[in-house]
């Protein structure tokens, strides 16, 4: 294409007028998917910069939370399992998809404040920050996935064909998070009261999304208007994945799920398409 | 070879600013509450409709650039020249995509690369090594353009022995110096330079001009903003000079140049304000630079005595209210600012009439051009009038302290100080 540097005979032309969306903007975000590359490498050689015990910060955080949870809904509270599957395993399988949304949510929707340095003197498709974010909880994911597998080594459990759909459900988290990541992200960019939100938010989110206990204890009745909430869909894929037989998927509220993740990625993206020119004025 | 690379048509660029309107008097809590309350409501409409919002209770509009209209050919050097806040940084954005025009059109054939800064993207963390890929990305260099060029740009930056050092341990120097090498080894058709060479130490500075030299010269497109007159002439043979947003002057650097200079030293040796500017306290109607035999000047010796003269007219007895001037050197350094509050016997004003002077001394100022800014003020209010670099003057290299050597001296400032023996 156009990746040489030397004087082409085909150049391209480029026509600058206000209002005027790119029409290769997709083409574009492939072209610049070097600089995607990198940002992503920074961010994560970052993360744990002077740090003492660094990336092990990624392993501790979520397998504390899963045994303060598993004590409070298993032991005390004395919720029940799903199926046959241990406690704690179930606990786990959310806590997974669970810490990867909401890594990906505060780290993408702080993204590009933390990134005004460039946006106010490149140009690249910014799409490019909010995304590059994602890397990073995913390979904080990938670390705590090993967790998962210690634990499964413990209790005995050997999963079923079920494992191999899990990119799929990963995948899900991940675009679950991206929608309202991009628009918040771009709000964020206005209004800086979006970053008192997110915190909160995912704070809040923890309690309301099945990860504690399992989705089969809310009432029948209940069950699609809780499917609303987009993480119950892939926390319940999570499951389904993971402990197998002993979680069947409840349909309906997944595809209610999926249904409001489609929207919220449309939402974001379109948003932040909006709003994107305007945005090295605004920071 | 003579086909344009970039045309630009009708380019406008529209900022709204807003500002706060002040509340005199006393104001009751109830009327704060109802006022913050209203602007809270008129927020989350704009919120809702999509509209950006400004901080404040009134707006202006703001033509940071308009109705710009050029030509640029391939392998031309361009200079762009003005004062601060003529519209440059903002047409150079908009040329790089940054920001999007208001109005207008701009053409663009081939790749742009722009260098609004240098260092862009640098991550304190990050070793030499490691930055020089993150920026090159950021620049827009591909990994494997940066891997052929890596030693080549560290043998520029001279910082091979730190080459893995986190760049937060770099001294400014080095920072510099790698930032700009990555920069200067991007080989983009049309390049776009904002007044990058005004860091660094002087020899640095030199060695960034030849090398951008090298890049005019090999058949690229290139765009450089300066206020340094003696780097635009060099590397550029076309310039454009902008003046509040309009595109003022365009032709041969000779020509914009020496037009740039004139504007801002001939002509301005007074300014009159017909009905005068500033509120119902103070009124100025005009300010002059005069020589020590009382004319209008705007060339001195440094050996003499000059001085800036103001016609103001107090409108309420107040002693709050300071006028005064900002000096600034033809590189925008701030030399001094001074105000008529200095001296106790002026702080209080009775209502009235006042020509008041200002006396620089002689042996002070060392050659060169200087501007000057005026304005008045409530310390710790308000601005009440600003006048940025309204007038320019030329302190001669002859006369004075050094004044027969041919360099002159180096400095700032060319003082005539006391020097005498101990024993």
């Amino acid at each position: 294409m156009t990746d040489s540097s030397s004087t082409h005979p085909q150049e391209p032309v480029l026509i600058i007028e206000p209002g005027r969306t790119e029409k290769n903007y997709w083409a574009d975000l492939w072209r610049y998917r070097e600089l995607f590359v990198i940002l992503a490498w920074r961010d994560i050689s970052v993360r744990y910069k002077q740090t003492i015990i660094g990336i092990l910060w990624a392993i501790i955080r979520p397998l504390l939370t899963m045994v303060v949870f598993t004590v409070i809904f298993g032991r005390i509270a004395k919720l029940p399992s799903e199926g046959s599957s241990p406690y704690a395993l179930m606990v786990f399988a959310a806590m997974l998809p669970w810490s990867l949304f909401s890594n990906a949510l505060s780290e993408s929707s702080n993204s590009l404040i933390s990134n005004a340095n460039l946006i106010g003197k490149v140009y690249f498709p910014r799409l490019i920050i909010p995304a590059a974010t994602m890397v990073t909880a995913f390979i904080d994911f990938l670390i705590s996935f090993i967790i998962l597998i210690g634990m499964m080594v413990y209790y005995q459990f050997t999963p079923g064909w079920h494992m191999l759909l899990l990119p799929f459900f990963i995948l899900l988290a991940l675009l679950a998070s991206l929608g309202p990541g991009l628009w918040i992200t771009a709000l964020n960019v206005k209004y800086r009261d979006f970053r008192y939100i997110i915190p909160f938010v995912v704070q809040f989110g923890l309690y309301v999304s099945p990860v504690g206990f399992s989705s089969k204890i809310v009432p029948e009745q209940w069950r699609l208007l809780y499917s609303l909430n987009p993480m119950v869909g892939v926390i319940d894929g999570f499951r389904w994945c993971i402990l197998g037989g002993n979680s069947p998927i409840y349909m309906p509220g997944f595809l209610l799920s999926l249904a409001i993740i489609a929207f919220f990625l449309w939402l974001g993206v379109s948003r932040f398409r909006k709003m994107e020119k305007t945005f090295a004025d605004l920071i | 070879m003579n086909d344009i690379v970039i045309k630009v048509e009708n380019l406008g660029k529209k900022y709204i600013i807003g500002h706060q309107v002040e509340r005199g008097g006393y104001t009751a809590l109830r009327d704060v509450l109802m006022q913050n309350a209203r602007t809270l409501w008129n927020k989350t409409k704009d919120l809702a409709r999509g509209k950006p919002i400004i901080q404040g209770d009134t707006m202006e509009e703001v033509w940071a650039l308009k109705d710009v209209s050029f030509e640029i050919h391939r392998g031309e050097a361009v200079g762009i020249i003005g004062r601060n806040g003529a519209g440059k940084s903002t047409l150079l954005k908009i040329l790089s995509r940054i920001t999007e025009p208001t109005t207008g059109r701009v053409t663009i054939k081939g790749r742009v690369a722009s260098l609004l800064e240098v260092g862009t993207g640098f991550h304190p963390e990050l070793s030499g090594r490691e930055n020089i890929y993150l920026n090159g990305t950021i620049l827009g260099m591909t990994r494997v353009e940066i891997k052929q060029k890596f030693d080549e740009i560290v043998a520029f930056a001279e910082i091979e022995k730190f080459l893995d050092t986190p760049v937060k341990r770099y001294s400014s120097g080095m920072y510099i110096r790698l930032a700009f090498a990555v920069a200067a080894h991007l080989e983009p058709e049309i390049l776009v330079v904002d007044e990058v060479l005004a860091v660094g130490d002087a020899q640095f500075q030199k060695k960034c001009l030849g090398k951008m030299g090298e890049v005019a010269k090999g058949g690229r497109t290139v765009l450089f903003v300066s206020h340094n007159m003696a780097a635009i002439s060099t590397l550029c043979e076309k310039a454009f000079l902008f003046t509040n947003g309009y595109l003022n002057k365009s032709g041969t650097t000779a020509q914009v140049v020496s037009v740039y200079l004139q504007a801002g030293s001939l002509k301005n040796g007074e300014i009159v304000w017909t009905g005068g500017i500033g509120d119902d306290f103070i009124r100025l109607y005009s300010v002059r630079i005069l020589n020590c035999s009382n004319s209008v000047s705007t060339s001195f010796f440094s050996h003499e005595e000059f001085f800036i003269e103001f016609d103001h007219v107090r409108e309420k007895s107040s002693d709050s209210i300071r006028m005064g001037f900002q000096l600034l050197a033809s590189d925008g350094v701030v030399v001094l600012t001074s105000e008529d509050g200095d001296c106790d016997d002026l702080k209080y004003r009775k209502r009235g009439r006042y020509r008041t002077r200002v006396s620089m001394p002689a042996n002070f100022l060392n050659n060169g051009t200087y501007y000057l800014t005026i304005g008045a003020h409530i310390p710790m209010q308000r601005i009440i009038f600003l006048e940025k670099e309204c007038l320019s003057f030329v302190v001669e290299r002859t006369g004075g302290v050094g004044g027969h050597v041919d360099d002159g001296r180096r400095g700032l400032i060319r003082p005539l100080l006391k020097w005498y023996d101990e024993r």
